[in-house]
């Protein structure tokens, strides 16, 4: 019986995982380390400002164990989307700490770094020649798009990766990249079943999340055989239940059982999922198709406007209870204040914690607390306005008069002082959108370094 | 004597997570198949509550679809404003499954 065995230390680079279980990982002779380090989900500031979802230090205290096993075993590590959304700078970010890691320890590795930086020129292209479609319920893409986006990433499939390994890497940084990729590159490359492969993906990318109880700050292990795979966790603390891996299986996708990636639709429609030991999951019938075209998902940020908030609580009950009108009373008050300047140049918005600030208008109850939090939220054209407007709309609400006032010296508890805090500039992805390719890794270059 | 029961009871899981900045997904989950079947077949879970409880037109419902191996239903509607977009106020989506929880489903018979 043929077998491949994957490691995956923690569900995003940075967050963190016990030694033990990843020595308990180790101790199980792993053929490759594989770690996810990014996401969209941290929203396009990430992708937009070039920063990172966890910090420098956190992402070191990852590496090191990790690193040191793949160095000690001789086996390759991975890492995809590296630095969190994998533009190049947050690839150079990533190589940054790796080679600190070198230097300190004295290591020796073959590396392959694989940027997913896509070309303005090149896109502008595709767009003429009606190669780039929409992905979901975003607009048609236009050059002005292109233009504007700060920056733009492809989602790479297994492809480069297994182009990498072909080129004997042993540490392969990877920047954007679909999730479960790194996780299948050296199976499928060794001939494994490319839907297994990339299902057992799916479900380590995440760390131990796919166990109860569910975490993305564990290791996992998962054992790839011919026609079935094992999903295994690695803390005493945590199982893998049948339907804790099933419900992994759809977590954070569209569809629960056909899930699209770069060239390839997975159909685990047929699955099945069967206790194999306490704690440990066999996984059949996972399916995989080639697209009939080959297409890469591309995201891509824009800077949209400025922000700057306050943050403070409200305790007196009558106060509450007029909170709308107040803060429609404020917006009023600001829009008169600041006549002079466009009301399209700046949105002042309300977030009441306690009341409806998770839902918003979808709230089903909205009976407000005992106290409430405001955030108030200045969007504006640039940081100086959305500073004014702020400071501005802080004081109005702070002695802003209502019917049936008693706590007549102030509205607001501020926790801080200075209580504006500014939060920079604002993005929004204006590029989500699917490209065809000739060839898998045509929008990917890959660099071979000997690092130490 | 035919009862309801939360929904929110019922499931072994209730959570909402963007599928990419665009779209929301809410999955419900449930650890024994009674509960499952009882959901399922009773189809108070489908696209006209999705447009009520989440005022979405019922061409941004993506999809109501059961997946039996993972005794669970999936919901997945398009996000009323993207993920981190001016306006947001769940740039993960990971809360938004509220409007689910008081969900009635009629039990026994």
């Amino acid at each position: 019986m043929k077998e491949m065995r994957i490691l995956s230390p923690c569900g995003l680079l940075g967050y963190g995982f016990p030694d033990a279980s990843f020595n308990k990982g180790l101790e199980r002779n792993p053929d490759v380390i594989a770690v996810d380090a990014g996401s969209t989900d941290a929203g396009p500031q990430k992708l937009g400002a070039g920063v990172g979802i966890v910090s420098r230090q956190a992402t070191k205290k990852d590496l090191l164990p990790i690193l040191t096993a793949g160095q000690e075993r001789n086996i390759p590590v991975i890492i995809g989307s590296a630095g969190g959304a994998g533009a190049r700078t947050h690839v150079e970010w990533s190589m940054d700490v790796v080679e600190e890691i070198v230097r300190e320890r004295g290591f020796s590795f073959e590396t392959a770094v694989i940027y997913a930086d896509v070309d303005r020129d090149y896109l502008h292209q595709k767009l003429d020649e009606n190669r780039i479609e929409p992905l979901g319920p975003v607009p048609d893409l236009t050059h002005a798009a292109i233009d504007d986006a700060v920056r733009v990433v492809g989602q790479m499939g297994s492809e480069p990766i297994i182009d990498a390994l072909d080129h004997g890497a042993q540490l392969i940084v990877a920047g954007r990249a679909y999730d479960p990729a790194p996780f299948a590159a050296l199976p499928i490359r060794s001939g494994f079943d490319p839907g297994l492969a990339l299902h057992l993906g799916k479900i380590l990318e995440c760390g131990a999340l796919c166990a109860e109880p569910g975490t993305t700050k564990d290791a996992i292990l998962g054992y790839l055989r011919d026609d079935h795979f094992i999903v295994e966790a690695l803390n005493d603390s945590r199982k893998c239940y049948t339907t804790s891996v099933a419900a992994h299986t759809l977590y954070e996708k569209g569809h629960p059982y056909i899930l699209h990636g770069p060239g390839i639709e997975l159909d685990l429609s047929e699955c099945t999922f069967e206790q194999q030991t306490e704690g440990t999951v066999k996984v059949s019938r996972s399916r995989v198709r080639a697209t009939e075209k080959y297409a890469i998902k591309l995201e891509g940020s824009s800077q949209v406007a400025f922000r700057t908030i306050v943050i403070a609580g409200v305790r007196d009950p009558i106060l509450i209870e007029n909170i709308d009108e107040i803060t429609r009373g404020v917006v009023s008050q600001i829009r008169d204040d600041y006549r002079e300047v466009p009301q399209s140049d700046y949105e002042i918005l309300f977030h009441i914690y306690g009341k409806n600030a998770v839902m918003g208008r979808l709230e089903p109850d909205g009976k407000p607390g005992h106290e409430i939090g405001v955030l108030m939220e200045v969007v504006a054209s640039t940081q100086e306005l959305a500073n004014a407007v702020c400071a501005t709309a802080r004081s109005t609400m702070l002695h802003y008069p209502y019917a049936g006032r008693k706590s007549t010296a102030g509205n607001l508890a501020f926790p801080y002082s200075p209580s504006d805090i500014q939060c920079g500039p604002v993005y929004k992805f204006t590029v989500y959108h699917l490209v065809e390719v000739e060839d898998p890794c045509e929008l990917f270059r890959t660099e071979y370094r000997k690092l130490g | 004597m035919s009862k309801e029961v939360r929904l929110y009871d019922l499931a072994k899981v209730l959570r909402s997570k963007n599928a990419g900045p665009f779209e929301l997904t809410l999955d419900i989950i449930f650890d024994d198949q009674e509960s499952y079947e009882t959901v399922k077949r009773s189809n108070v879970i489908n696209r006209d509550l999705v447009c009520r409880l989440y005022r979405v037109r019922p061409e941004e419902v993506y999809h109501v679809v059961s997946f039996d191996a993972a005794r669970a239903i999936k919901i997945t509607i398009r996000r009323p404003v993207d993920s981190g977009g001016i306006g947001d106020t769940d740039v993960y989506g990971a809360q938004q499954h509220a409007p689910l929880i008081d969900v009635m489903i009629p039990v026994g018979g």
